[in-house]
Parts: C-alpha cells; structure tokens; sequence
C-alpha cells in the first residue's frame, strides 16, 4: 500500500530542466489524471455547499434506500443517511489528510534531503541511518496503536504518518541534489562566492523542483489510501463521514445492498489512481520507459526507413570518399558495402551509417578513425550483428569470408561470433559480468564456442590469461570484476576474444580508457596476438597515433559516411579530404614544426 | 559477509528496540489511571482504580516498565494480558499461524506471479508489457481492503467458491486451509505483485542494455544462456531489496485484510488489545509483527549477500 520505489536512483536535475511537466502533459492519462485531481480538490472545497443533505441527517423511512429512487440520488446507507451528500462531504477529510502528510514528508524530507545531499559529511550519514531505520518501522502498526491510544485525531495520525513516509522523500531529493551539486554551474556559483543558503534555495531547489512536486503527489494518494484505511478499520471520527467508514457502513450491508460498496469505492479509486498516475507519469518522465517494440511496430519502422532515407543519405551519394590508389590483394576476409543504419523515433528517422563502404583482409590491420558520433561504433556492431533492437539496417551488404551475414538467422550468425570474429570493447570494467567470476565468464564464452568439457575450457581460459600477460592467472581467473584494475580487466576481454582464435578481432577503442602507461602494453598485445596468428583486425580508435603504431590501412569516418580511406603513409603523407587533414592537424605530433617566434608579428600585435 | 550479516543483525535489533519502544510510549501516552479505569467496570472507584494501577506495575516509571518488558521479551515471557489474565505468548501462538500463512501465501504468490510476468513483460514486449504496466497501476492504486472486498463479492458473495470469512486451521484441513487463505492472500498479493513484475521488468531491460551483455552475446552465448543465466542473476540482487521494503507494506495489508474477512490473527489481536488498553497484549502483537519483518530483512540481506559478489567478498 504504501509503496516507497522511487528511492530507486533517478537521473539527474537534467529532466526536470528539460520541462517534465511538458513531458507529462503530452500523455492524455496524466491529463485526465490532474483533471480528477482539480474535480476532486474543488469538490472538497465548495462541498459543503452543494451537498443536497446534511451528511449526518437520518430519515429512519430511506434506510437502504435504493439509487434513482428517492430524493436520496444514490440511495440512502444503512443509517438512512444520503449516500451522496456523504460521499461529496468525504472529499474535504481526504484531501486534509494528503494535504497533511505531503506537507510533513515534504518539510522533513526536502531539508534533510537538500542538506545531505549539498554538504554530505556527518549530517549525510547520520540522517541515512535515521531515515533507513524509519523506513523500516511498519507504519501501519504505529498509526494503529496511535490512533487507539490517541482516540481519533486524523490530524497527528497523518502527521505522523507524514514522518514514516518522509524516507523516500528524502533519498530522492539526497540523490538528486548530490547531481545537481556536481554540475559546473553550482560550482560557479561557489566560486564567485554566493553564501550556500542561496545557492540551495537559487539553483538546487529550482533544479529539482519538478520530481519533488510530483513525489509529493504520490505521497499525497498514499494518504489518502492510509486515511480510509483506518477508517475503514473503524478508527475513525465517527461523526465525520469519510469514504473508508461508508466502505465499512457498505461491508455490513453487503448481502442487503452490495451496491453501496460502488460509490465510495470509485470514488476512493479515481482519486487514488489519479494521483500514483501522476507519480508514475514522473517516473517516466525522468527515466524515460523504453518500450520494446513488438514485431509490428518492427516492420513498420523498417518501412518507413525504405520509403524516407534522410538528407544525410543523399548527400553521400552524392560525395563519393577519397581513395589513395587501387585496393590491395589479399583474401577479403570482412567486406562491408553501402551500409545504412537508421532508428526511427516519434516518426523522424535518423540515420547514423549512410553508405559505408571497408574492407578487411586476412592479416591486415585496418584502423578505423574519426570522431565520436561518426558512426564507427554502429559500424561494426551491424558487422557483429550487435546492434541494439531499434536499429534498423535498411541497405548494403556486410560480408565474412564472401558470406552475407545480413539477414543470417540468429543461431547461424552465433556460431560465427568467437571462431569467426571477436569483439574487445572499450569500457573494460563494464564489459564484464559482475556476479560471475573471471574464469566462468571464460569458460562460458568457450564452451559456448565448441562445445567443450569445462576442464578443458577451464585450461584453456587459464592459459590465454598467461598468455595475455597476466602474471597470477590462477587468482585472476577466481576474482570477481571489482577486484581487478581496469587494465587488467581489458587484459581479460582481450583474453576472452583472441580464446577462440577468431579469423578477424574488431576492437573498439581498446585503449581509450586506460591509463597512458597500461595504453601502450595493450597495443602490444594487440600487435602481438595478431602477428601471432595472422588474424585479421578492424581497430576502432579515434586517435592516430594507434593508428599509425599499429595499422596497414585506415579508413576515416565523419557524419556515418566514409570520407577518406587508404594505406596508413599515403594517407598521412598526403591527406586528400579535408576533413582528415584537419584531423591530422589537431594531432600534436603531426603539427608542422613552428618557426623561429616572430618578433616582428609580435609587437605589431 | 558474516560481518556483514551480524552488522544488519544489529540493525533490526535497533528498528526492533525503535518500534517496540515508540508503541509503548504510545499505548502509555493517556496516562496510567485511564488505562485502568477503561479496564474495569465503569462504576469503579478511584481507590479501586489506583489499586489496579499498582497491580499493573503502571505506577513505576516508563523507562523502568520498558526495560522490565524488554527483559522479559527477550528471554521469552511477553507477560500476561491485562484483560484476559492470560500469559500473552499463548495469545499471540493462537493468532500466529493464520497470520504467517496470509504473510507465507501471499509472498509466495507475489515472487512466483511477478517473476513470471516481469520475465514475460521483459522478454516479449508489445502487448503483454502494455497488459503488465497498465495492470501494476490500476491495482497498484487501489488500496488492499479495496481489493479484498471485490473479491469478496465476486468470489465468495456471487460465484460462491471461497467462503467469505473464517480461518480453517492447515493441521485440520488442508483444502479447508487453503480456501480460506487463498481470497486474503489473494488481496494483499495483488497489488504487490504487479508492482514487483513491473520493477523486474524494468531491472530486467536495463540489464539486457549492459555493455557486458553484448560482449557476452559477442562470445556467441545463446540468447536463452544470457537471459536465465546472467540478465536474470544480476536483475535479481536490486529486486530482492525492493521486495524487503516491499513486505513491509505487505503486512500492513495484512492486518486490514484480516479485518475484511474476519480472521482472528495478529493484526486483528493488535487492534482489539489496542483498543481494550490491554497494553501487553497489544504490544506481543507488535513484537511478533517487527520480528517477522526483522527475520525477513535479514533473509533479504542474506539474499543480497549471495547475489552480489561486492558484498560477499568485503
């Protein structure tokens, strides 16, 4: 009932700043939802105006009156009371008691939230434990042995009902005020000496406004749910009518008259609905629900992606990429021609690779370049089939050894992964299991491969981890990912691809996020490995230094299309596309040696 | 991790101290007279009243009474009820198994039932996810009592399949048990578990989007080797946390739904002691309610523990 999942980690103040009540507005069901809300907080305003009967008046001659019958619209209630007037006049204590415990939760939550969050330190840890412990208190055992103690003050019940709750207030706001506190313009603000208290109340509050309004609706149907939950249990004020106690009145009469359960029931259910409606409108909103897309919505798109192909499609067609000279021989091991990658979102497609053509042949080494976006990422995952669900490969042909692999059947194209190509990706600590150990991820990867026993698996993983150059193979091989360095971990993924000895290893950024020292012996393995078995290798690098350590030919990509490919020297020596010379320019080592300082320029300046 | 688990340990004893501490303060707040006049007959005199209230031990300090009890729970002895004069302990084992198997059936129900359709949800996307989201937030509004009183009318009232009140011990009958518990347990579990389907729906496909999962996939693992083995494993430890907050919202259902169907359980004995000032009574309910949520705690922590390698090897 009282269900505290936003605690979970929330993005950042980034939403919020992008206008998530826009967001939330475009769906209709949180239209409707503040629509009910707005009935609803009218209704217990002007209630008691418009009530056709007092709530309390007993006519003895309508007990159990039937709806339509009488003056009574909806019937009268086991007392012979109007169930009408009684449902409207419930509306007020409903709304005082969300109002109640969202202003508790809010003044607690939010204050301690805020000043965790910004300061951290003493106050963060204590104010965890305190609200880590409150949150593990069974609420509705204290608001029963409260209000049985107490007598019936709805007021201190929802008042303290306000305090149990405040918990996910206050993880939420900790979490986003932690964001919001990291981002440049808070620490400008620091810097030029603006007192904290401003800065919280100037930018953080405005910052995180958003979810915290919309928690605060959440927390608000919580409280009405809770209220006529107890006064459903009879622990009520007996003389104020409210929706849980005519559920109760309605219980008693169920066999006489089951439809008085009806009013209070779609009454207590619209408002309580709008309102968690609101809350998990926020959610998404701030999370964004991806929504996997059936087959139908699939072949849609994919339509859609034959029929429009977007300006950057025609623009390839019509600027062709600089080559330097014919191709060379060789055995075309990868051989990718006019591929074109779109996702379609909202009905605007974008396409992310339009027409790229590369070659890889046995043996050769074949970088790669250009910057990020450009598209290489999407390149080879459509060349090892791991693009994500929503990518649509709407043309060109991708080839392994002269064989298509575009539109291959999944299990065909699985037993290619691992004999046929590898993938070392980029981020070394996250492209590793982290409830596995090293060695059973290894070992699953191989056996997955040809179908081997686990010993033999396991010897094998444990002597490509020697050979990775990984001293202690046998510690290595029983850790767990957090236990080993980022270096180690990419030493590892190296491991896991060269294990099968793949014809050709596409790498992506293998070295981009590692430290400068550890950088230089992974291309040596690298070099190493593919000297050692002839392999071919597709290297995904943004710089040119890799480049030109490591590879035969490069391929410069730019805006998902191939701007200038060739032999690595005949490329840097002489750069024809513009767009690779100013690459080469920004590299440090290839800058044209300065001259002498000119004096003259100088002092004219 | 067993340093782990004994820090958590510690824990539930300080939630068991705050709870316990907090309702007797609570139940004590209306002062020792009223308490027992409101125990004996209403024509009682002061002299009569102030006796009873030495009777009680009520006379000694807070502090001193809170302590006397909190020795006596811990070594077993909740005391005797102020109204009955019954030991409270053989109170509270009267109430205890129609309690635990509203609390055992409906977990059961929820983690099988959300599994399942947070998997499918995941896996299958289009229609069945739209089904799940919509569901989770139409039950998920709609408090358990409210729940629990359509089903009465559908299922007991109107197609008569389960009878509408009553508890059938399972030592008695087993088929008798099961249809008393399964509408009540039914009603708490509903809510609870399209809200579990739709959070393992959405750990499940922030899981599938791991870089770590396409290296697996890279390796040529089958997609059902991915999913069951490592998407499922690692969507399971943050899930196993949310369903120990979970639970305890579950038992606040419990003690409503005991209400609706008129089951004589702990939520219920928790509400009339309250309300008869049985203060004893009322507060072997609470401790027996806070045991159960520091022992399910603490199997969620052993849980996490098992799932999450980071946890286990510190």
């Amino acid at each position: 009932m009282i269900i505290t999942e936003t605690t979970g980690a929330v993005d950042t103040g980034r939403a919020a700043r992008r206008g998530l009540f826009r967001i939330m507005l475009r769906n209709p069901l949180n239209v409707a939802s503040m629509i009910v809300l707005a009935l609803f907080a009218l209704l217990a305003i002007v209630g008691p105006w418009i009530v056709p009967f007092p709530p309390n008046l007993v006519r003895p001659d309508l007990v159990n009156a039937p709806p339509f019958t009488s003056e009574f619209v909806l019937g009268g209630d086991l007392a012979g009371r109007d169930i009408l007037s009684r449902l409207i006049a419930s509306a007020q204590g409903a709304l005082r008691s969300a109002a109640i415990l969202s202003v508790v939760s809010f003044a607690l939550g939010v204050s301690a939230g805020l000043i965790a969050g910004y300061f951290g330190k003493l106050f963060e840890s204590i104010s965890n434990w305190l609200f880590s412990v409150i949150l593990a208190v069974p609420g509705i055992i204290v608001l029963i042995s409260l209000y049985t103690i107490v007598g019936t003050s709805t007021t201190l019940a929802m008042a303290v009902f306000g305090v149990l709750v405040a918990p996910s207030m206050y993880f939420m706001v900790r979490t986003l005020t932690r964001a919001v506190r990291k981002e440049l313009y808070v620490d400008a603000a620091r810097v030029s000496g603006l007192p904290n208290r401003r800065i919280i109340a100037r930018h953080v509050l405005i910052a995180i406004r958003a979810p915290v309004i919309l928690m605060t609706a959440g927390l608000a149907g919580v409280g009405i749910a809770v209220q006529a939950g107890l006064e459903f249990l009879g622990l009520g004020e007996p003389a104020v009518p409210s929706w849980g106690s005519m559920l109760t009145d309605a219980f008693f009469n169920i066999r006489l008259a089951p439809e008085q359960l009806v009013w209070p029931a779609i009454a207590l259910g619209l408002v309580t609905g709008a309102f968690s409606l609101i809350s998990i409108g926020l959610r998404d909103a701030l999370e964004g629900t991806y929504v996997k897309p059936s087959r139908r919505e699939r072949s849609r798109r994919i339509e859609a992606v034959r029929h429009g192909a977007d300006a950057r499609t025609e623009e390839a067609r019509e600027s062709p990429p600089v080559t330097h000279g014919p191709e060379p021989d060789g055995t075309l091991l990868l051989e990718i021609r006019d591929l074109e990658i779109s996702y379609v979102q909202r009905k605007a497609i974008t396409t992310v690779v339009a027409g790229v053509s590369l070659t890889v042949r046995e043996g050769e080494v074949v970088g790669l370049v250009g910057e990020s976006g450009s598209g290489k990422t999407q390149t080879v995952f459509a060349a090892l089939g791991l693009l994500p669900d929503e990518a649509i490969v709407s043309s060109g042909s991708i080839r392994l050894g002269g064989v298509e692999l575009l539109g291959m059947p999944e299990t065909e194209f699985r037993a290619l992964r691992g004999p046929g190509m590898a993938y070392v990706p980029q981020e070394p600590m996250s492209n590793l299991d982290p409830a596995f150990t090293i060695g059973s991820q290894l070992v699953y990867g191989l056996r997955a491969q040809n179908g081997c026993s686990r010993t033999e698996a396991t010897e094998m993983a444990l002597a490509m981890l020697e050979r990775v150059g990984i001293h202690d193979p046998v510690r290595v091989f029983r850790s767990y990912p957090h236990q080993i360095s980022g270096g180690m971990a990419q030493r590892v993924l190296i491991a896991g691809a060269a294990a099968s000895r793949p014809r050709l290893l596409i790498a992506d950024e293998p070295t981009t996020a590692l430290d400068v020292t550890i950088q230089a012996e992974v291309l040596d393995l690298l070099r190493d490995l593919q000297q050692e078995t002839n392999m071919g290798v597709l290297l995904v690098t943004h710089s040119f230094g890799v480049v030109a350590d490591l590879c035969d030919r490069v391929v410069v990509m730019r805006d998902g299309r191939v701007v200038e490919s060739g032999p690595v020297r005949d490329v840097f020596d002489a750069p024809k596309a513009e767009y690779t010379r100013s690459l080469l320019d920004a590299v440090l080592d290839h800058a044209p040696a300065r001259g002498e300082l000119n004096t003259k320029e100088v002092t004219r300046a | 991790m067993i340093l782990y688990l004994l820090k958590r340990a510690g824990a539930g004893f300080v939630i068991f101290l705050t709870v316990t501490g907090l309702c007797y303060v609570l139940y004590n707040i209306r002062g020792a007279e009223a308490i027992a006049r409101s125990l004996l007959s209403t024509d009682a005199g002061l002299d009569q009243i102030r006796l009873k209230v030495v009777e009680l031990g009520l006379d000694r300090p807070l502090i001193v009474q809170y302590v006397d009890w909190l020795g006596g729970t811990l070594t077993g002895n909740l005391g005797v009820s102020f109204a009955s004069g019954q030991p409270v302990s053989a109170l509270v084992a009267t109430r205890v198994p129609v309690t635990l198997s509203l609390i055992a059936v409906s977990l059961v129900l929820t983690v099988i039932f959300s599994v399942l359709l947070g998997v499918l949800a995941a896996s299958r996307g289009g229609a069945i996810d739209r089904v799940v989201q919509g569901l989770s937030v139409v039950l998920g509004a709609v408090p358990s009592y409210w729940l629990a009183l359509v089903l009465v009318i559908v299922f007991a009232l109107g197609l008569r399949w389960f009878p509408a009140t009553g508890f059938v011990p399972i030592t008695q009958s087993f088929w008798g048990w099961a249809a008393t518990v399964t509408l009540p347990a039914l009603a708490i579990a509903l809510g609870s578990t399209l809200g579990l389907a739709v959070w393992i729906r959405s750990s499940i496909i922030d899981m599938q989007r791991r870089d770590f999962v396409r290296t697996l996939r890279s390796r040529g693992l089958s997609p059902r080797a991915i999913m069951y083995r490592h998407v499922l494993r690692n969507a399971a430890a943050p899930t196993v946390q949310i369903l120990g907050l979970m639970i305890i919202n579950l038992l606040g259902g419990t003690i409503i739904v005991e209400r609706v169907f008129a089951l004589p359980g702990i939520g219920s004995l928790a509400l009339d002691a309250g309300q008869r000032a049985d203060i004893p009574a009322a507060l072997g309910a609470v401790t027996f309610l806070v045991f159960v949520i520091v022992v399910i705690n603490l199997t969620v922590d052993a849980a996490n523990g098992f799932l999450n390698p980071k946890v286990r090897t510190s």
